[in-house]
């Protein structure tokens, strides 16, 4: 990813900042400038917790070449207690333990790294509740 | 007066145990744990690192002390390996947490003081009246070279001190520094491991600055050993700080709660803050409490702090120390521990 958009996406990589539409009351993340589910376009912005749950999940035994040294492991999307959902890398845990309903708390780390010599990009990962 | 409003510490899940270390290398594993007393340590994965510890560790702080992070006017981190050479640390931690933009950032290293140097700076700008709050991180993710001593107890690590002058969980009574220039310890630009004076890190360097600067601020004080609760020193391995606490004074049992290091290892920058975090998860109101870092180079920072009433309120807001380090979530083996260090080169 080119470091202008990673920069861009700052707000919601760093702080889960999320949109809720003012008309229909669906949350987005990241935000949106028009709602998906009624077109409305005034929001508010909020904060999503940093906690959550997997609606679900899959394993990966073959990744790209930077994620390679960390195979198998989970990708979730976990479903926040705003109602937004996210897609993130399930760590700290086996692959095996990651099921629908598993509460999860929502960790700051690295995601990767631009090459050797590139901008390091940061952001959120999943950890089961109470690791 | 000024002190900590908030704490927080953090401890990456994975460990590895000295025995497996020394299988590696073919060496006694029963010597190395009963000569450092170390039996094992933490190990980042390869998604952690200073900055990330620094967030989970001041996300820690601040939900203890309750405050808008706006409020926040300052904000350092002591760290020996900051993940760039060339970009701060503390800039990304400041986005993470919702600090600033209006707030003064700088990375500081000092081998493993560089912890409570950011601490003793916040608190300085605090109690003059600068700013409102301010940060003091201490976090690394330390290296030791591949059959080195310092592989047995390098590890990763920290914790964040927020401090300001009301709702105080610890009052900050006194400081003290002592400061010489002494090379027990170095890493030259472009070396991937540091390197150490082996004997010489220990009678002329962590002994003579813990006793020194702990014996300053005693004096300064009018304190002694027998009026505090608790006392942590500097943990580059068991033995060193039982020693110096001993040759002051203090008892095993002052210094048990924060020795972490038999099942943490040497979290350099994060050691003695650590301690310290571990401290005040249990600390009664009016305990008084010492605290003695220690970097190489090389300089020792000391810190007298006594409890308030409000700190057992408080400190139920996030996870304990021993809550993270009692419940590792994996055990390495050598070559997973080898694999998450980036000890293995590939290809690009």
């Amino acid at each position: 990813m080119p470091s202008p958009r990673y920069w861009r996406e700052v707000p919601s990589r760093f702080r889960l900042e999320a949109v809720r539409c003012r008309r229909c009351g669906k949350p987005s993340f990241p935000a949106r400038t028009i709602c998906p589910a009624c077109r409305g376009t005034e929001f508010e912005q909020i904060g999503l917790t940093r906690e959550g749950t997997v609606i679900t999940s899959t394993v990966l035994h073959v990744a790209p070449d930077e994620f390679a040294m960390e195979t198998p492991y989970a990708v979730a999307i976990v479903e926040t207690p705003e109602g937004a959902r996210l897609m993130a890398q399930l760590v700290d845990c086996e692959p095996s333990e990651v099921k629908p309903g598993l509460p999860v708390a929502l960790e700051f780390r690295l995601i990767r790294q631009e090459g050797h010599g590139g901008i390091l990009c940061y952001g959120h990962k999943a950890v089961p509740a109470g690791a | 007066m000024a002190g900590i409003v908030g704490y927080g510490a953090y401890i990456p899940r994975k460990r590895i145990k000295a025995e497996e270390i020394a299988r590696q290398w073919g060496r006694d594993a029963a010597s190395i744990e009963k000569g450092l007393l170390l039996r094992e340590k933490s190990v980042p994965g390869l998604d952690e690192d200073t900055i990330t510890i620094s967030v989970a560790a001041g996300r820690a702080a601040l939900d203890r002390a309750g405050i808008d992070p706006q409020r926040v006017g300052a904000l350092y981190i002591g760290s020996e390996s900051h993940p760039y050479a060339v970009k701060p640390s503390g800039t990304i931690v400041v986005e993470a947490l919702g600090v600033g933009p209006r707030v003064h950032v700088a990375d500081f290293e000092f081998a493993c003081k560089a912890g409570t140097e950011a601490m003793f700076v916040a608190l300085g700008l605090v109690e003059s009246g600068r700013v409102e709050y301010a940060m003091g991180i201490g976090a690394d993710t330390s290296q030791g070279a591949p059959n080195d001593a310092l592989e047995f107890s390098a590890s990763a690590g920290g914790a964040a001190y927020l401090f300001g002058r009301e709702a105080l969980l610890a009052d900050v009574l006194e400081t003290y520094s002592y400061t010489t220039d002494t090379p027990d310890f170095w890493r030259r630009e472009g070396e991937f491991y540091p390197r150490h004076g082996g004997r010489f890190t220990g009678e002329p360097a962590y002994f003579k600055h813990v006793l020194a600067a702990s014996r300053g601020i005693l004096e300064k004080t009018g304190l002694k050993p027998k009026d505090f609760r608790y006392a942590v020193f500097h943990m580059p391995n068991g033995k060193f700080p039982l020693n110096a606490g001993k040759t002051l004074g203090f008892t095993p049992q002052q210094m048990e709660t924060g020795w972490l290091v038999p099942t943490m290892g040497n979290t350099y920058s994060g050691s003695s803050p650590t301690g310290l975090a571990a401290v005040l998860d249990v600390a009664a109101p009016d305990d008084l409490i010492l605290i003695t870092s220690f970097g190489s180079g090389a300089a020792s920072d000391s810190f007298v702090l006594r409890a308030t009433a409000l700190l057992p309120e408080r400190r139920g807001r996030a996870r304990t120390v021993r809550s993270m380090l009692d419940h590792p979530t994996r055990y390495l083996t050598y070559g997973q521990y080898a694999s998450y260090r980036e000890k293995i080169i590939l290809n690009d």
